[in-house]
């Protein structure tokens, strides 16, 4: 039997995906969450990393933040949407691919920066019963699935 | 930047250029986290700029090794456009005068 990878680009440019039910239904939780969590009133810390700030100088970084936060905040909520909307499929085009990616990192980034991680995590000093185990094995999962599908689309 | 087996870099603090009104191009700088994934950075750069695979990985490496890399320079408009869209991909990026 030949071996496939689990997410590869077709000869027309799509991106095939061939990931289990499970993993599909772990992605719609965290599309799910995230979702929540952008428009929650609530203020989650670890949702101010995907706003960085572009200027040091105060005034002006009031006015980038004027002129561009509620563009990238409706950008996220429709990669998440795509996301949802697609997690069942079996292949996407470039653009829903693009989605996924961006959406994939966000939820990387929300969940690394709440589970403060660094670049020298050493995964196998992990404690199950350590508080952050939960978020850092989404974590986990998530860097592997983008990994595989930045390997995709990249095969251009 | 992390790879899936992750290596050891130290976070730096985005600084300011302090020197004011001139009319010098801006300078857009990803600095370097611990989250990104280095072939995602990578694409990003691809994507957003145009480059080509080796000067998008050239410029991943600098972020990863040094710290930060300019990525894209230009007038103040296009600074901030290139900056918004770094957010949007979730790097980190900030711009200065240069």
């Amino acid at each position: 039997m030949e071996w496939s990878p689990r997410i590869d680009r077709a000869p027309d440019g799509k991106i095939r995906l061939r990931i289990p039910g499970d993993e599909r239904a772990l992605l719609r939780e965290v599309a799910d969450e995230l979702t929540s969590l952008l428009a929650s009133n609530d203020h989650e810390p670890a949702l101010e990393r995907l706003f960085p700030s572009a200027y040091e100088d105060a005034e002006r970084e009031r006015e980038f933040r004027e002129l561009t936060r509620a563009q990238l905040e409706s950008g996220r909520e429709q990669a998440f949407e795509i996301l949802r909307r697609t997690v069942d499929e079996d292949s996407l085009s470039a653009e829903e691919a693009d989605a996924w990616l961006r959406a994939l990192n966000d939820a990387r980034l929300v969940l690394g920066t709440r589970a403060e991680v660094t670049e020298d995590l050493d995964w196998n000093e992990l404690d199950p019963s350590d508080p952050r185990a939960p978020d850092l094995a989404v974590y986990a999962y998530l860097s592997w699935i983008q990994e595989e599908l930045v390997e995709a689309t990249l095969a251009s | 930047m992390t790879t899936l087996a992750p290596a050891e870099v130290e976070l730096e603090q985005p600084e300011e250029d302090e020197d004011a009104e001139h009319d010098r191009p801006w300078i857009v700088i990803v600095w370097n986290d611990p989250i990104n994934l280095m072939s995602y950075v990578t694409l990003v750069f691809q994507k957003l700029f145009g480059y080509s695979l080796s000067k998008a990985t050239k410029l991943m490496l600098q972020v990863h090794n040094d710290g930060k890399a300019v990525v894209s320079s230009g007038n103040r408009e296009k600074a901030e456009l290139d900056v918004a869209r770094l957010h949007s991909y979730g790097l980190w990026a900030t711009m200065q005068r240069d």
